[in-house]
C-alpha cells in the first residue's frame, strides 16, 4: 500500500487540474489567492447583516407577550444552532468530496470549517441554557434535542482531535472524512428530535410548508442574524483555509513566491 | 420603538443577565476567534520566512 505524502503532493499537481475549468479551484495554488480576496467582502457582509439584524431584532420586533423581552435570545440562539448543523453539513461534504476525488483542498476546507461549527455549536447550547433558565425555569435538560446539539460538539471535538493526532495531512484527511461522514446521522436526529420524542424544546419556529409562528418583524430578524452568521463563517473560514493551504505547501516553489511578493 | 430610555434597554424586562449574557458571549467569542486567526496566520508567515532565511544561509 502506498501513501501519498507531503513530499510527493506539494510539487505535483491535482489530477484534475488542467482537465476542466471546474476543478480549477481545487488546487490550493489557485484557490489560495482568490479566497484571500474574498475575505474582505465577506467580513463587510457580515458587519453590515449583523448591523441590520440586530436593529430588527432589539428596536423593531414586539416583546414577546408570552416571554417579555427573554425571547430576544431567539435572535442569536437560532442562527446559531442552524449554522452548527449546517457547518457540519458542509464539512461532512468536502470530506467526502476528498475522499472521493483525492483533491487536497477539500481535506483543507473540512479541517477549516470545523473549529467554527464547533464554536457556533457551544454559542447555540450557552444561549440556549441562558434562554432556558427564565423560560423553563432549569439551565440544563438531558432532552433529545440539547443532548443530540451536545454529541454535535462532540463530533466536532472528535474530528479535531483525531486530524490533530496524525502526522501525515492526508491520512489526516481520510480518517477525519470517515468520522465526519458516520457522524452526518447525528444532523436529521437533532433537526426532527423536537419531532420523534416528547421534549420540553419547542417545536421549529419556521418551516418549509407553513408560515412562520411568529410576528413578521421577528422572522425577519432571524434570518438577517442567520446571513451575519453565514457571511462570518464563510470570511472566518477562507482565513483558516489560508493558514493551513501555507502550512500544508510550505516547500513548493509558489509559497516561495507568494512569500517574495509580500516584500 | 420598544424602550422608552436606554437604561429601559439595558435593563431587557428584568431578563438582562440572560439577554446580554447570551450575545456578549457570543461576540466575545466571535471576537476572540477573529484574533486567533490574525494572530495564527501572522505566526505562520514569521515561521515561513524564518525557514526561508535559513534556507538562504544554508546555500551561502
Amino acid at each position: 500500500m502506498m501513501y501519498v505524502t507531503p513530499e510527493n503532493t506539494a510539487t505535483g499537481q491535482d489530477r484534475f487540474v488542467g482537465h476542466s475549468s471546474w476543478f480549477r479551484y481545487s488546487s490550493p495554488q489557485t484557490f489560495f489567492p482568490l479566497a484571500g480576496k474574498l475575505v474582505p467582502w465577506f467580513a463587510v457582509a457580515a458587519l453590515l447583516f449583523a448591523a441590520a439584524g440586530l436593529y430588527l431584532g432589539f428596536f423593531v420586533a414586539p416583546t414577546d407577550s408570552q416571554q417579555g423581552e427573554a425571547y430576544r435570545i431567539i435572535f442569536i440562539h437560532v442562527p446559531a444552532a442552524w449554522m452548527s448543523m449546517f457547518i457540519y453539513v458542509v464539512m461532512a461534504f468536502w470530506a467526502g468530496v476528498g475522499l472521493t476525488f483525492n483533491t487536497r483542498l477539500s481535506g483543507m476546507m473540512a479541517s477549516a470549517l470545523a473549529p467554527t461549527g464547533a464554536l457556533f455549536t457551544f454559542l447555540a447550547l450557552w444561549s440556549g441554557s441562558l434562554w432556558g433558565k427564565p423560560t423553563w425555569g432549569t439551565w440544563w435538560v438531558w432532552d433529545a434535542r440539547i443532548t443530540s446539539e451536545l454529541i454535535l460538539l462532540f463530533l466536532y471535538f472528535g474530528f479535531m482531535a483525531l486530524q490533530a493526532a496524525i502526522d501525515d495531512p492526508r491520512r489526516a484527511d481520510k480518517a477525519g472524512a470517515v468520522l465526519a461522514l458516520t457522524g452526518v446521522i447525528n444532523i436529521p436526529i437533532i433537526y426532527f428530535s423536537v419531532q420523534w420524542w416528547n421534549t420540553l424544546h419547542q417545536g421549529a419556529s419556521v418551516s418549509l410548508k407553513s408560515a412562520p409562528t411568529m410576528a413578521a418583524t421577528m422572522f425577519a430578524g432571524m434570518l438577517v442574524m442567520v446571513l451575519a452568521l453565514w457571511m462570518y463563517s464563510i470570511a472566518a473560514s477562507l482565513v483558516r483555509v489560508r493558514c493551513i493551504i501555507l502550512e500544508r505547501e510550505r516547500d513548493s516553489q509558489w509559497v516561495a513566491e507568494y512569500m517574495s511578493s509580500l516584500k | 420603538m420598544n424602550w422608552a430610555s436606554w437604561s429601559d434597554f439595558f435593563a431587557m424586562g428584568g431578563y438582562a443577565l440572560y439577554v446580554w449574557g447570551s450575545y456578549g458571549v457570543v461576540f466575545g467569542l466571535l471576537a476572540m476567534e477573529i484574533v486567533l486567526l490574525i494572530l495564527k496566520k501572522r505566526s505562520i508567515l514569521q515561521q515561513l520566512d524564518r525557514m526561508r532565511s535559513a534556507a538562504r544561509r544554508g546555500l551561502q
